[in-house]
């Protein structure tokens, strides 16, 4: 008992030298990102015109007027975020399966201890992940040129390639034929973007995008797997083999499952990294052809510093803030950890009866 | 717990009082009390900054010399910076409170900039606001208030590639004056790799066929949308009937840049671009030889479009007397005539005319234009819709005119009048 009043003392001193020692990052993130993103959430409240500072007495408070006028009003912004979240659903929804499923074969490739220069794979295929993204960019727009390298090759197989990064049509639409939709999808839309065009798939150039997503960030989620992989202990896959489960089961069954972290970790990251697409934008299509590679992110922008319209420029990164939380919560859900302990119990007690 | 929760609350008020301090610093731009009197230019001995969008090295090597000549004769130091993302450090200037004090104005952007107040109109203290061609001061007056003075002027024309034109047995008498002769010498030019007549998928080319035909995207008095009316249509109709026939390309869908490129490739053997098209042309592809002549005339006889900037000046300047003088100075015929040559702007001023004429005689067409040229629409937000625009009009040759337009109308509406 004599001995917990000085105990408590000094953890209220390590406590406090804790504080000391940290205080220099609070202050650092608070003032270059706390702050700065207490003041956007003002901004996408306000009627700030971007000129002196946001918290001058002059700048009104109007609610939600700017989130109003990017979800409803049919006006031009509106339909600008609704094109922007097409673009940007249809690129999440094919780079973030793409990029997982490539890059746990890449690790599961290169984690084999019998593939010989496993080293110089491993480089090769992370090479594009620490490359700048302005210069894969720029790398992107020669190789899919109208005369560039794909559209060579194309022509080898007696392919007629499009015309990549000036093609606005969608991949779907494409794939349908063209001509226009029928009624009850042409006739309705939703954020001033009718459901045929909602169902248009990403344009030609976006799938260039699509594929070169998935290029550069591969490599990177690669390295997280291969990380897991090695982690994973040969006991599980030998007990496996002993029960004669072929290696596509051990797979699926053994090895998959001790994976559920990093692929949280992957598909968490590729979700955010790919709603939050602009460098690729900004330096490669600016949005074009037919606005059809303008992301929210984007368009959030263009919307504040060429449109001056700096409260929808705003009000666009806070609801697409509020997407990535909503779809990373909604992950967390569907990959957590299921009881399966009860229904195994279950089962070892039945046999156990039997 | 409680000395947990008294520290959150301490590094809380920091960051608040953190805030409030930010507020402190952006809040000065507003202390400046004597701006918003148009009499009343802010005056001080400090050194101005312009801020310019340059187009090559002969710009920034033109405009460093006209500045220096100017600090010498005025006794205030001015520097140059040449801006890569005009928009953004413009935009980052206003949120600080210290912008450049002179800096390249496009018309679209005039409008956002005038109504948050960032801008000084300064045009009726101008010495030479006479001598600017009143087109172009109509795309720099805002509510009766004429802001900034026009730095320079461009139109379109009709550029021909005289080697591919008598290759196709065409001569002088066959340069097109109407729509059919177009129609007729873009046939006789097309085969194999080149197109008859290439030019960009934006209004701002395309545009040019809509004067023709006598149409609009805004009333000439700025206050009503008329992106709608049937001379539009049959502008595009006409530029549709073509993309379809193969006689006219986009130049993207040639696999250039712009129309510049695709002549300069020899993709086209004809372009429609304004004045800068001469740099482009003599940089990349000196060998060409060419012809500019006036845009053919359309159903309502010549229509083309016209482009300008204007030196805006900030209403946070310190120093807007000295920048008044340099504006003066910089629009001068003489300096005009200078940038002309060093660069190759238009002069948007009409003492400089029959100078520039006479010096260049190839590019009078460019010149002949202004007197027909519409403006591009300057109303806030206008350049939201034109990018709209150009993103239908990218796919014309499978679209429908008159929904397209249907849809400019629209937006147009919504930030006009």
């Amino acid at each position: 008992m004599a001995l917990k009043a000085p105990g408590r003392r000094a953890r209220r001193e390590d406590a406090r030298a804790g504080w000391l020692f940290t205080l220099p990052v609070i202050a650092v993130l608070g003032l270059f990102l706390l702050v700065p993103v207490l003041m956007a959430l003002w901004v996408s409240f306000s009627d700030w015109t971007g000129r002196g500072s946001p918290l001058a007495p002059g700048v009104g408070f109007v609610g939600f007027d700017n989130y109003a006028a990017i979800t409803s009003g049919g006006g031009l912004a509106e339909r600008n975020f609704g094109i922007a979240l097409r673009n940007n659903a249809w690129y999440v929804l094919l780079v973030v399966p793409l990029q997982t499923g490539l890059s746990l074969l890449l690790a599961v490739l290169v984690n084999r201890a019998v593939l010989r220069g496993r080293g110089l794979f491993r480089t090769a295929f992370y090479f594009p992940s620490v490359t700048s993204s302005v210069a894969i960019t720029v790398l992107w727009l020669f190789l899919f040129s109208t005369s560039g390298a794909v559209n060579q090759v194309l022509g080898w197989i007696g392919l007629n390639g499009p015309n990549w990064f000036n093609d606005p049509r969608g991949i779907v639409h494409v794939a349908l034929g063209g001509g226009n939709g029928p009624a009850f999808l042409t006739g309705s839309d939703f954020l001033g973007v009718t459901w045929w065009d909602w169902l248009s798939g990403p344009s030609v150039a976006m799938s260039a995008l699509v594929l070169m997503a998935v290029f550069t960030t591969s490599g990177t989620f690669m390295l997280l797997f291969l990380a897991a992989l090695q982690n994973i202990g040969p006991e599980l896959d030998e007990a496996g083999r002993m029960d004669g489960a072929t290696a596509w089961q051990r797979f699926w069954r053994i090895t998959l499952p001790q994976l559920r972290p990093a692929l949280f970790t992957v598909l968490t990251l590729g979700l955010i990294g790919c709603w939050q697409v602009f460098d690729q934008i900004y330096t490669g299509t600016q949005g074009g052809p037919g606005k059809t590679t303008v992301t929210p992110a984007y368009l959030s922008y263009e919307a504040a510093f060429t449109d001056q319209a700096w409260g929808q420029g705003a009000a666009i990164s806070f609801v697409l803030f509020a997407i990535i939380v909503v779809f990373t919560v909604f992950q967390r859900w569907a990959l957590r950890e299921r009881d399966t302990s009860k229904r195994v119990a279950r089962r070892l007690a039945k046999e156990a009866r039997a | 717990m409680s000395s947990r929760r008294r520290t959150a609350l301490a590094a809380g008020s920091a960051a608040v009082a953190a805030a409030l301090a930010l507020a402190g610093c952006g809040g000065q731009g507003f202390d400046d009390s004597g701006n918003d009197d148009a009499e009343g230019l802010t005056s001080s001995d400090d050194a101005l900054t312009i801020l310019y969008g340059a187009s090559g090295e002969a710009e920034t090597q033109a405009i460093e010399a006209a500045l220096a000549a100017w600090s010498e004769e005025s006794g205030i130091e001015a520097t140059a910076v040449a801006a890569t993302n005009m928009d953004q450090e413009l935009s980052q200037g206003f949120a600080a409170g210290s912008p450049p004090d002179l800096f390249y104005l496009a018309p679209e952007k005039l409008a956002g900039y005038a109504a948050n107040g960032s801008l000084e109109p300064y045009g009726d203290l101008l010495a030479n606001k006479d001598d600017f061609y009143p087109g172009l001061v109509q795309n720099f007056t805002l509510d009766g208030e004429f802001y900034c003075a026009p730095k320079d002027s461009s139109t379109l024309a009709l550029v021909i590639n005289t080697d591919l034109w008598a290759e196709a047995g065409l001569t002088d008498a066959d340069i097109p004056t109407t729509w059919d002769q177009l129609d007729a010498a873009a046939a006789a030019l097309t085969s194999g790799d080149t197109v008859g007549l290439a030019f960009g998928a934006e209004y701002q080319r395309v545009g040019a066929f809509m004067a023709g035909a006598g149409g609009r995207l805004v009333s000439e008095d700025g206050t009503t949308a008329v992106a709608d009316s049937a001379e539009n249509t049959e502008a595009l109709e006409y530029v549709k009937g073509h993309l379809e026939d193969g006689t006219f390309a986009y130049a993207a869908d040639l696999g250039a840049g712009w129309g510049g490129e695709a002549f300069g490739k020899g993709l086209a053997a004809m372009t429609i671009e304004g004045n800068w098209i001469t740099g482009g042309l003599s940089a990349d592809f000196p060998d060409v030889d060419y012809k500019v002549v006036e845009m053919p005339a359309g159903p309502a006889g010549q229509g083309t479009l016209q482009f300008t900037n204007c030196w805006g000046m900030a209403a946070d300047s310190p120093n807007q007397e000295a920048a008044l003088d340099l504006v003066e100075y910089l629009t001068s015929a003489d300096q005009q005539l200078a940038f002309s040559e060093a660069f190759g702007p238009m002069p948007s001023v009409q003492s400089a005319a029959d100078t520039w004429s006479t010096d260049n005689p190839e590019l009078a067409a460019f010149l002949a234009g202004a007197d027909y040229a519409t403006g591009v629409p300057t109303a806030a937000g206008s350049a939201e819709v034109i990018a709209d625009f150009n993103a239908q009009l990218e796919s014309l040759a499978a679209g429908d005119p008159a929904q397209i337009l249907a849809t400019v109308q629209g937006n147009l509406e919504a930030v006009v009048g």
